[in-house]
């Protein structure tokens, strides 16, 4: 478990003091996917090289597996980063060695045998799908390939933690998707307990299990993702749920127009518009749509045109009104 | 022709020919003993100036940081012609006498070694931040982190600077005859200088341009080789 207590982390700089992070409370259960996501300068990556002590905080406290990290020796904590280990956006591989011998670093570092390394180098290399790339440099590889060497890499202590630093934002969406599944597969078979940061709300969807938003060096919402994205209370969260806002405009003028709002319903719930035009009779257009699925529920809004009859307006409105998961407002050209 | 061949020159030359090939000997020896002397001492100056200050790997106290960078500025401020008849007694103390190949490396190294200290900070600077962030996030030691990354990763930079100052210790070395040292730039300046023999002048500054050529091609091509950046 990964527990931040009251941390607060302050830059000198040339302007004065700049508070990076404020008063970080934070909780990560073992086996967890979490993610830390926020805009960029939000704190995320200060705030997780504060969990292996990269960057030390001014105050409060990070504990790991019952370990107070900013109380330790400098060789107790180097003891601990082999337990705690790490990715980066750019890869950070070592460009004058080989696969092979990038995945044996970490073990070359802690004193493993040279041929019980590279035995355990091999295992890594086909557990991230690259047996062949053995003698390969890191120059030759695509990026997805170099993310990939990293994990080896950064598996090669067996880690109890993953942290992931913008692992995915230098990668294409494909690559993106094939790197988190195997981070999720590993996170599944060998129990690690990730910490994802990203600026990627797609990337929070796709693997986290629970979620912190920070903005401007506060933690303003954290839970279970499926909540959150269901209910985004602060306006970071709502940003980056959408990040393109509300969809706006494309009221026609004289015809009545209502937002529909979607709060979450189910997705397998019967279809609003459809069910419109078939149990009302109500003929309504879409003007504009940004909906989406997150875990299996439906978020976002839509504008709709009603009926141009009074009649057909007034009875699609009532029907709305009645409609399950959703709120709505009348809106005016 | 013939009268031309026979001139004074031509018969100094003629005469001289012979020691040439132990002089150009002398000048590769000297150039390559003080290149590695000078090595010996500018790479951990090198690796402090760079490990050592705020933010670096071994932070070292401020104070340490700038004796080290004075100390070294004020060696490279010294004129080589000057710094040479300067440590004459120490290269007595040294080597037992003040004349010769290997007095002179005396002079030699004292000169280029904060010149090979500084060329071997820029190389280690261009490895990447990150880098040497991942290492510590693996829980390298400092020790660790220069021995592994640092040099390693710098290793083609490393080996073109060092080219770089071999070159320039060879056009010291030469200009060391002046004080008594060995090697071509003795013959260079002894017989051209001194005696007016153009001729043996050209002759020796045209072997001191030949090594510097073979070293700097020999140079690039190792540094070239040994860059797996490459593809």
């Amino acid at each position: 478990m990964i527990e931040i207590r009251h941390l607060t982390k302050r830059f000198e700089g040339k302007n004065g003091t700049v508070v990076a992070l404020q008063d970080i409370n934070l909780t990560i259960r073992d086996g967890d996917i979490y993610g830390i996501i926020g805009m960029s300068g939000a704190g995320k990556s200060t705030l997780v090289r504060c969990i292996n002590m990269l960057e030390r905080p001014e105050e409060g406290s990070v504990t790991v597996g019952g370990k107070a990290m900013e109380s330790l020796t400098p060789a107790q904590l180097r003891a601990e980063r082999r337990e705690i280990t790490m990715i980066f956006q750019q890869f950070n591989l070592l460009m004058q060695r080989t696969c092979l011998k990038n995945i044996c670093f970490p073990m070359e570092l802690s004193g493993t045998p040279k041929a019980q390394a590279e035995q355990r180098a091999k295992e890594l290399l086909e557990l991230v799908g690259l047996p062949d790339k053995a003698n390969a440099y890191p120059a030759q590889l695509s990026g997805g390939q170099k993310q990939r060497i990293a994990i080896a890499r950064a598996l090669a202590t067996d880690p109890k933690v993953l942290l992931c630093d913008e692992a995915t934002s230098a990668l294409d969406p494909n690559t993106t998707h094939a790197i988190l599944q195997l981070i999720q597969k590993i996170n599944r078979e060998l129990g690690i307990t990730v910490v994802v940061i990203t600026h990627q709300m797609s990337v929070v969807e796709e693997i986290c299990n629970n979620v912190a938003i920070l903005d401007g060096g506060k933690v303003v919402e954290e839970g279970p993702v499926a909540e959150i994205f269901s209910h985004p209370k602060s306006d970071a969260a709502k940003r980056l749920v959408f990040p393109s806002g509300a969809p706006h405009g494309g009221a026609i003028p004289g015809r009545r127009c209502v937002r529909v709002a979607f709060n979450g319903s189910a997705t397998t719930d019967k279809p609003l518009v459809a069910s419109l035009a078939l149990e009302c009779q109500a003929m309504v257009s879409i003007l504009a749509a940004d909906t989406r699925q997150v875990h299996g529920q439906t978020l976002g809004s839509m504008l709709l045109a009603l009926p141009e009859d009074a009649d057909g307006a007034r009875r699609a409105l009532a029907y709305i009104a009645e409609y399950p998961g959703i709120s709505y407002e009348e809106v005016e050209a | 022709m013939s009268e031309f061949f026979a001139g004074k020159y031509w018969q100094t030359f003629l005469e001289v020919l012979p020691t040439i090939p132990m002089e150009t000997w002398d000048t590769i020896y000297s150039t390559v003993l003080s290149t590695a002397l000078a090595l010996v001492i500018g790479l951990p100056l090198g690796v402090l100036l760079v490990a050592g200050e705020k933010g670096g790997v071994l932070p070292l106290p401020k104070w340490v940081m700038t004796l080290l960078n004075g100390f070294i500025n004020l060696l490279r401020s010294i004129p080589f012609l000057i710094l040479m008849i300067m440590v004459i007694p120490l290269s007595r103390l040294i080597v037992g006498t003040s004349i010769g190949t290997k007095a002179a490396i005396v002079p030699l190294v004292i000169a280029s070694f904060p010149f090979v200290a500084r060329l071997i900070e820029t190389s280690l600077r261009e490895v990447d931040g990150g880098v040497i962030e991942a290492a510590q996030s693996m829980g390298a030691t400092p020790f660790q982190i220069i021995t592994k990354v640092m040099i390693p990763e710098s290793l083609p930079s490393l080996v073109s600077n060092i080219t770089i100052a071999a070159t320039t210790i060879l056009g010291y070395g030469a200009m060391a005859g002046i004080i008594g040292g060995g090697g071509l730039g003795k013959v260079a300046i002894n017989y051209g200088y001194y005696r007016f023999n153009w001729i043996l002048e050209y002759f020796a500054t045209a072997l001191l341009v030949v090594l510097v050529q073979v070293m700097q091609s020999v140079g690039t091509r190792l540094a070239v080789r040994c860059d797996k950046r490459l593809r």
